[in-house]
């Protein structure tokens, strides 16, 4: 039983009450062969880098579509950082205006996906970022 | 030594690297381990097990609350759901159900995939306890869906095991037919505010009845029949029989009473000398599981694969049996 599976956490930080992204992406994972942990709607950045934690996570996805993913993000990343999880890349799901894709970028966030994406992107880009 | 003292320090990172190593059966994973050995045995692991949909995360989610907040004591989770057979993925979402626990340092979730490994579950599952017992978690709590021999296992590894059940979801033949019960310490029946929650007791009252036997007059045809218990023993007396809790888990109903009643059988386990039994039981099955892989190991490395693809080719074109085949590798022939 030496199999190395890429482990995802999925979280849905903010407020908006709307998942069904982040469950189409979670089961996507899934059919790719990763192990998805899905923590449910309102978690707070807190929630999610305890979860990662704990779960010891390759991938954190965090689907926002409140608009508030400049606020949201770099909490994540921070606190990430503070647990000593440096290596977890992280991706984001959802509304994401154009002119901020490069702030994103600049704090370090591995992937940004919009309305549109094919889940085959996403599998692609998180295998890559996680062996990279 | 890199995880194993971190973890004794209470790192938890360290502590949740050192799961992922264990989980995968890597030779840094199997090192700690054999470290943290001498730290392990102070834990009390209660095993949740119960059919998908009877609210076997609320539950666990409303116990550890109990155990952090009247009873103080450090509280892990193993939370295992299925992987699937196809391409091996999982969804773990217990944690949906436990966000009450977020935020407090002395709870420690951990979600597992099946993975779908031959008895290698119950190995890790059990692998992944120790750790927590060495990381000095008091209550362990391991979650798995009783479907099958896998679950069984994993429930066996407890000192306590709850079996949930809810009102609606099957007749008393399902009662008989679950195989689950037989290993139930106390029997759950969560969603008690749910209508036919009556019957669903019913039905578990006869089924242990039926277990433990007592003397008992039915009436039968009209007249009544008696039924005559085996001759008592002391250690008949002690007997544990399984108690029904009824539990309304997402309103914390039931839950002090539950908890209670997991403390009498620890106290029945401790005062009846089953503890020592189980954890000899535990640590004879445990020592067999890795001697099967040593053994096995030891054998795929003194055969070579050549011959083993050659005996699997004839036992396929029918020229030898499987028995036969085994025989011939065994002699090394």
């Amino acid at each position: 039983m030496t199999d190395n599976k890429i482990r995802v956490l999925v979280a849905k930080p903010g407020l908006d009450g709307h998942d069904r992204g982040a469950k189409v992406v979670a089961r996507a994972l899934r059919d790719a062969g990763m192990e998805v942990i899905y923590t449910g709607l309102r978690q707070t950045p807190e929630m999610i880098a305890e979860a990662a934690l704990q779960e010891d996570v390759d991938v954190v996805g965090l689907s926002i579509l409140s608009g508030a993913h400049m606020a949201l993000t770099p909490r994540v990343m921070e606190l990430l950082k503070a647990n000593g999880q440096t290596h977890v890349k992280v991706f984001i799901g959802g509304i994401i205006p154009d002119e901020d894709l490069q702030s994103l970028k600049e704090m370090g966030v591995a992937g940004v996906f919009g309305p549109g994406a094919s889940t085959e992107d996403i599998i692609r880009d998180v295998q890559t970022a996680v062996a990279g | 030594m890199i995880y194993s003292q971190a973890v004794l320090n209470g790192d938890r990172l360290a502590l949740a690297r050192l799961l992922t190593q264990v989980e995968n059966n890597t030779p840094a994973g199997r090192t700690a381990l054999i470290e943290l050995f001498p730290h392990t045995g102070r834990a009390h692991l209660i095993g949740v097990t119960g059919a998908p949909g009877t609210g076997k995360s609320s539950l666990v989610n409303q116990l550890a609350l109990y155990y952090r907040k009247v009873e103080n004591k450090r509280v892990a989770i193993v939370a295992v759901d299925p992987s699937s057979p196809f391409t091996g993925g999982a969804v773990l979402g217990d944690r949906v159900r436990m966000r009450d626990l977020s935020g407090d340092p002395n709870v420690f979730i951990r979600s597992m995939a099946t993975r779908g490994s031959l008895g290698g579950l119950a190995q890790a599952t059990a692998n992944m306890a120790q750790v927590f017992d060495a990381a000095g978690f008091e209550i362990i709590i391991i979650e798995t869906v009783g479907a099958g021999q896998s679950e069984v296992d994993v429930a066996r590894l407890a000192h306590t095991t709850l079996v949930v059940e809810a009102p609606g979801l099957g007749d008393d033949i399902q009662a008989i037919k679950a195989g689950i019960l037989e290993i139930a310490d106390i029997l759950v029946i969560n969603k008690a505010d749910r209508p036919g929650v009556e019957n669903t007791e019913k039905a578990l009252k006869s089924m242990l009845d039926l277990a433990h036997p007592t003397e008992r007059v039915f009436q039968h045809h009209g007249s009544a029949m008696r039924t005559v218990a085996p001759a008592q023993d002391s250690s008949a007396t002690l007997m544990w029989i399984p108690p029904i809790q009824k539990t309304v888990s997402i309103e914390s109903k039931g839950i002090v009473e539950l908890a209670e009643s997991i403390g009498r059988h620890v106290n029945h386990l401790r005062q009846g000398g089953d503890w020592a039994v189980r954890e000899r039981t535990r640590i004879e099955v445990e020592l067999e599981a890795l001697i099967r892989e040593a053994l096995l190991n030891r054998f795929r490395e003194e055969v070579p694969q050549e011959k083993y693809d050659d005996v699997i080719e004839k036992v396929i074109q029918r020229n030898i049996s499987p028995w036969e085949a085994v025989k011939r590798l065994l002699k090394g022939r």
